[in-house]
């Protein structure tokens, strides 16, 4: 699918306005996954173009970030933070819940479409209201299982998709309907060795 | 000594974030006195106050400014708001709650510095905040406070927010700045430093959110009404970020030097469920554990320091009697394996097997020689990895071995966690 005409203008203003057009590359895929949902290897071809800079320094840098999505996932997005200042409030529990109640593992999207959820280890700086999950990049804190059922509802009942694929007017990207598999969470930084 | 508002004392007003009820308490006048000013003038200022960075490691900020070296530019300013380090959730608080105190902040500490295009490197999580700042920089344009001839003065500045995707290694400043680049964000070795050689090769300084929000205060208000707020070594204030067990988790604000226990006991509640204190941590993931005896340590860098611990970025996790230490540890250390940058090998590989002896504990396979083994490994990640993130990732591990020794003698000899209550029982 070829980037929408506005996506390509916002690149190249991108490109214009840092003081190195390399420095549009995090931002180009930023509006790529808003407008996409995720980032395919033609979409990195097409900021390559866009840019002048080979393929390969774009496929570079967007391994590295952990929140450049490389497939189709939900309509909407929940992360639980399991970290240890939230951890210590129960968060085992709520991912438990969760778990539990949209029916799918870790990684994995509803079978309607409607969530993806993972949980993550790295802190989404909302400790003081642990246990906490991000829906749709925005905070929810001091969960409980009755707020967690209340925000499944919301969502599963919410035909828009929400950011980071919010884009106006855009189709909700269709993820693989009714697979419970998880699907394998990307590595946060390829490894030079791991066994 | 106590809650001490600032930064924060205009918080409960309506609509804070918007520019003209920013400016009605007393917004943007700090940035208009410091463009009557000389820049140099400034640097000296800041110097004065004694502000030390909020980022972590407590660096004099007005001293960082006067590293660069003259006469070379462009000079760049990055805003670091990647805030990452688990249990800190307070440039968050901040640049949500009051996002043109921010700009104020990066307005003043560009034009002292000379430098005509700033930057915000914001993490990626932080979509609301990031809106927030992109509002007020339009106001702020809009306003005639920045872009070409400022306020009339004839000084140029412009403020490009860019948004990270996803990586704590980037909030370290060195590969905040090849992340800014466009690269993989792995840090650069250190000389030269960014005040040298920063963003785009040229003159750099980065300053933390907290950092730069002190600025319109002190401009406003002077060096010496600045120093004698907090100890000598510490002026002013921070935002301590305070979760886990307590009643009333949160930021609070607090004038430095002030005793943790009041933090805790009095502003956060104490302990909740009439539990009791057994270990807490300032400073973030990366820091040592304290124990009841320090509480009456001050809320300071040097004086968290001598505790044996460090205030870092400002967090307090409180942790209560039934907390299992070795499962707090596991925790951290897998959150270092997932964010090591993969650069050098003592923190790619070490990191890796610590988490995977953690694991071991956690699962009940842990054998009698893995306490030694994780301090060995700690030892040889410590100083020996190519930045700070390596050796930190072994500073709580290796202080929870040292205070809390038996806890992980009982996951051997109780092949589990004696403290875990089923996770299934708990939600049934
Ligand atoms: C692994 C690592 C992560 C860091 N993360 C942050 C961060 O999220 N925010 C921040 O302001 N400083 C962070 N720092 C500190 C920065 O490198 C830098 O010292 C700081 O931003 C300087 O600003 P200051 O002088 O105002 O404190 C980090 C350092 C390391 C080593
Ligand atoms: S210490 Fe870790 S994060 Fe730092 S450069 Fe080495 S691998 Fe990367
Ligand atoms: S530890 Fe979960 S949000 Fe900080």
């Amino acid at each position: 699918m070829p980037l929408a005409k506005p996506t390509v203008t916002q690149i190249q203003e991108l490109a214009a306005r840092y003081p190195s057009k390399q420095s549009a590359i995090i931002p180009a895929l930023w509006a790529v996954q808003h407008e996409q949902g995720y980032v395919t290897d033609a979409a990195m071809s097409e900021i390559a173009q866009h840019l002048g800079l080979p393929p390969s320094l774009i496929e570079a840098t967007a391994s590295f970030y952990s929140m450049f999505l490389t497939r189709p996932e939900g309509r909407h997005d929940v992360v639980i933070c399991v970290n240890a200042p939230c951890m210590l409030r129960g968060a085992d529990e709520m991912a438990a819940y969760l778990e539990r109640q949209l029916g799918v593992r870790d990684g994995a999207t509803t079978s309607d479409g409607a969530i993806t959820w993972h949980s993550t280890i790295e802190c989404l700086g909302a400790c003081g209201g642990a246990p906490m999950m991000q829906v749709d990049h925005r905070f929810e804190e001091n969960l409980t299982p009755e707020r967690i059922d209340a925000i499944i509802e919301r969502l599963r009942t919410d035909p828009l998709p929400g950011p980071p694929h919010k884009g106006e007017g855009v189709e909700a990207p269709t993820p693989n309907k009714g697979e419970d598999v998880a699907q394998p969470k990307k590595p946060a930084r390829p490894r030079a060795r791991k066994n | 000594m106590g809650i001490k508002p600032l930064l924060t004392k205009d918080f409960a007003t309506e609509n804070l974030k918007q520019l003209a009820v920013y400016e009605k308490t007393g917004g943007y006048t700090g940035f208009k006195k410091a463009l009557e000013m000389q820049p140099d003038a400034l640097v000296d200022l800041v110097k004065a106050s004694g502000l030390r960075g909020r980022g972590g490691a407590g660096f004099p900020t007005g001293n960082k400014w006067s590293f660069l070296p003259k006469g070379m530019y462009p000079r760049y300013l990055v805003c670091n708001a990647d805030e990452s380090e688990p249990g800190c959730f307070k440039d968050r608080y901040l640049m949500e709650n009051s996002p043109h105190q921010v700009l104020e902040g990066i307005l003043i500490a560009s034009y002292a510095i000379g430098c005509n295009l700033a930057f915000i490197y914001i993490r990626g999580e932080y979509l609301p905040q990031t809106e927030a700042l992109e509002a007020a920089i339009d106001e702020a344009r809009q306003a005639g406070y920045l872009g070409k001839n400022v306020l009339g003065k004839g000084y140029d500045l412009d403020v490009i927010l860019h948004r990270g995707a996803g990586a704590y290694i980037c909030g370290e400043e060195t590969a905040m700045l090849t992340s800014l680049e466009g690269y993989r964000g792995e840090p650069r070795l250190k000389p030269p430093f960014p005040a040298v050689k920063g963003l785009y090769g040229k003159p750099t300084v980065v300053n933390n959110v907290e950092t730069v929000c002190n600025l319109p205060h002190i401009v406003l208000n002077g060096a010496d009404w600045f120093k004698a707020i907090g100890t000598p070594t510490g002026s002013g204030t921070r935002l301590w970020c305070m979760s886990g067990h307590v009643n009333r988790p949160g930021n609070y604000e607090m004038e430095n030097g002030t005793p943790i226990r009041e933090l805790i006991e009095e502003h956060g509640g104490g302990v909740w469920k009439n539990r009791k204190l057994k270990a807490f941590q300032p400073g973030g993931a990366s820091m040592m554990v304290l124990l009841p005896e320090h509480l009456d340590v001050g809320l300071d860098f040097d004086a968290i320091a001598k505790a044996g611990s460090l205030a870092g970025a400002g967090a307090m996790v409180v942790m209560d009697e039934t907390t299992c230490m070795v499962d707090a540890a596991r925790r951290y250390v897998k959150f270092f394996e997932h964010e090591s940058c993969g650069k050098c090998t003592p923190c790619r590989e070490g990191t890796y097997w610590m988490a995977n002896i953690f694991d071991r504990f956690e699962g009940g396979e842990a054998k009698v020689g893995d306490i030694d083994l994780l301090l060995d490994i700690g030892y040889n990640i410590d100083g020996r990895s190519f930045c700070p993130l390596g050796d930190a990732s072994t500073w709580f591990p290796r202080s929870v071995i040292k205070f809390f020794r038996d806890e992980f003698q009982e996951h051997i000899s109780e092949k589990g966690c004696p403290f875990k209550k089923s996770v299934q029982e708990a939600v049934a």
